[in-house]
């Protein structure tokens, strides 16, 4: 589902990201991706969302070759993939609801759909009761299930995760990864960045460690060599 | 958080070929013109519900364009009045011949037959002095000052219709009627239309290139205001981006927020001409009564000014357009 082969990210200012990054995502599998800060953690994820062009190697998700995709069809590739940031990117001036429903919008559903959409997810994720709430009214624990709501609302193929659980207790971190387990189980491709490895050490699922931009470890609970 | 039995259940149901449809089964061109035209919907009552969420900064904006927009229509329709005070007092070109002091009546008369006769001559009036005094007399109101004169001081006149209006015809009856030797004075009537004329058409050039300007100004107002709107909107545009919207998507609410800046700006333009017009009507026909005229003065009807507010509309949406595509396309997520 999630390709990289030999992929490579320089900035202007010659800082090297990614080094000749290279591994495969199956479809429906759930992986984490780990690393200290400045690894090339939310540069992996950039260069998926196309936030980010990759300076060498080929990216390919869905079948779609990413370094040959126009400008033009971004969007349309944005909207087969669900994430969630780690700072939540929420309008602050609407509500839950609207904000669940952007993705919907977007995607052209009709207001019947959305309703039932919006509620599903923020049910799924526990907040079903404040969808008329305003983000600034929720903790960061609920501020985080808004957004993954929102990630999932268009039940996407692939959900991508940067730090999800960057900011709560661990109660709440655990909860947080279970939604991701269990949309894994139901068939979406998966991939969390996160640095927590006491939490993803306990689920037992493919872990990537990246180090100083090059991929050191890939493989079932990190056990691998590297193989870039 | 979970709970099978509830509206999650459908989210997660999935057999698993169902969830990964992520899109909307609405490949079908109606589907997608259903989707395109639901989406125009929410994003122009979205935008006018934001607009009039600010209503003393909307105001001043609507303010602005109206008053730009006003001033070209104003004086295109002060000059659409004047055109109908030359268009009321329009007649067939009259030439005025003063004839030398010595002339007598039956010179006059028999001068007036000559040049009736003429194939571009419609019709010839003698007006003898005497008559031509009691006129003046009657007309100007100075009975008593005159009648101190010892002499009669006004000719004999000859009124000349000439047979048609055109300038050249004019000129050449003009120059001819110069040469006769009974003639001391030729004044032709249509000059001060002819001058009014030409100052309406001077005026038409200087309003037309005045409201090139104004409008160009209500572009930039429109523009300006929609580029700060975009900078409020910043987080939403990039979080809209983010999660899949078109840049499409992501402009139309901005066009809507610039459609109704202009068509706002456009009504206020109708309603400051309406009273413009409204304050100068009485002063105006107390001026016409004192030449016993029933002129009024007549403004923008209904139709005029919905034209108005469509044209401000336009312009708003134009602004906005430009705006959009100058500044939304650098805003891209980081």
């Amino acid at each position: 589902m999630i390709s990289f082969d030999r992929v490579s990210k320089r900035y202007e200012n010659s800082h090297d990201a990614l080094r000749e990054v290279s591994f495969d995502i199956a479809p429906e599998e759930l992986v984490f991706l780990t690393g200290h800060s400045g690894a090339g953690k939310s540069t992996l994820l950039r260069l998926i969302m196309l936030m980010e062009r990759p300076s060498r190697g080929r990216i390919v998700v869905g079948g779609q070759d990413l370094t040959a995709l126009s400008r033009r069809s971004i969007p349309r590739h944005r909207q087969s993939i669900g994430v969630v940031f780690q700072n939540h990117k929420l309008l602050l001036d609407r509500p839950v609801f609207d904000n669940v429903a952007l993705p919907l919008h977007i995607l052209g559903f009709d207001d019947r759909d959305i309703d039932r959409r919006v509620h599903a997810a923020l049910d799924k994720v526990g907040l079903l009761e404040r969808v008329h709430a305003m983000p600034l009214s929720l903790s960061g624990g609920e501020q985080q299930r808004v957004g993954i709501a929102r990630a999932v609302v268009g039940r996407p193929r692939i959900l991508l995760a940067d730090e999800p659980t960057g900011n709560l207790d661990p109660e709440l971190s655990a909860d947080i990864m279970q939604l991701f387990v269990d949309f894994s189980r139901v068939g979406v491709t998966v991939l969390i960045a996160s640095h927590d490895l006491a939490l993803i050490s306990r689920l037992r699922h493919r872990i990537l460690t990246l180090r100083e931009g090059r991929l050191v470890q890939a493989g079932p609970n990190g056990n691998d060599e590297p193989d870039a | 958080m979970e709970a099978d039995a509830s509206p999650a259940a459908w989210l997660m149901a999935g057999n698993r070929s169902g969830l990964v449809q992520a899109r909307p089964r609405r490949t079908r061109t109606v589907d997608r013109w259903r989707a395109w035209r639901r989406h125009h919907r929410q994003s122009a009552a979205d935008s006018l519900a934001r607009v009039l969420h600010q209503p003393l900064a909307s105001l001043l904006t609507w303010l602005v364009i109206g008053v730009a927009l006003a001033l070209p229509s104003g004086l295109w329709i002060t000059l659409d009045n004047l055109a109908r005070v030359g268009g009321a007092i329009d007649s067939p070109a009259t030439l005025s011949l003063f004839l030398e002091d010595g002339t007598g009546v039956s010179a006059g008369e028999e001068l007036a037959v000559r040049i009736g006769a003429r194939a571009d001559v419609q019709g010839v009036r003698f007006v003898p002095r005497d008559e031509a005094l009691a006129d003046f007399v009657d007309q100007s109101g100075m009975g008593d000052l005159l009648s101190g004169l010892p002499d009669n001081p006004l000719p004999h006149l000859l009124v000349v219709e000439a047979a048609n209006g055109n300038e050249a015809t004019i000129s050449v009856l003009e120059g001819e009627f110069r040469g006769l030797p009974a003639v001391e004075e030729v004044v032709v009537d249509a000059l001060w239309l002819r001058r009014l004329q030409a100052i309406m058409g001077l005026a038409r050039r200087a309003i037309g290139f005045l409201g090139a300007l104004l409008i160009g100004a209500v572009v930039l107002v429109v523009g300006n205001t929609i580029r700060l709107t975009i900078e409020g909107r910043r987080d939403e545009v990039v979080i809209s981006k983010l999660v899949g919207g078109s840049n499409a998507f992501v402009r139309r609410p901005i066009l809507y927020t610039g459609l109704w800046y202009g068509f706002g700006g456009g009504i206020c333009a109708a309603l400051l001409v309406a009273l413009g017009i409204l304050a100068l009507r009485t002063p105006v026909a107390a001026l016409a009564a004192t030449y016993e005229s029933r002129f009024e003065l007549i403004g923008l009807g209904l139709v005029d000014s919905l034209q108005l507010a469509l044209v401000g509309a336009f312009l708003g949406l134009l602004g906005a357009w430009l705006a959009a595509a100058r500044h939304l396309r650098d805003i891209e997520p980081e």
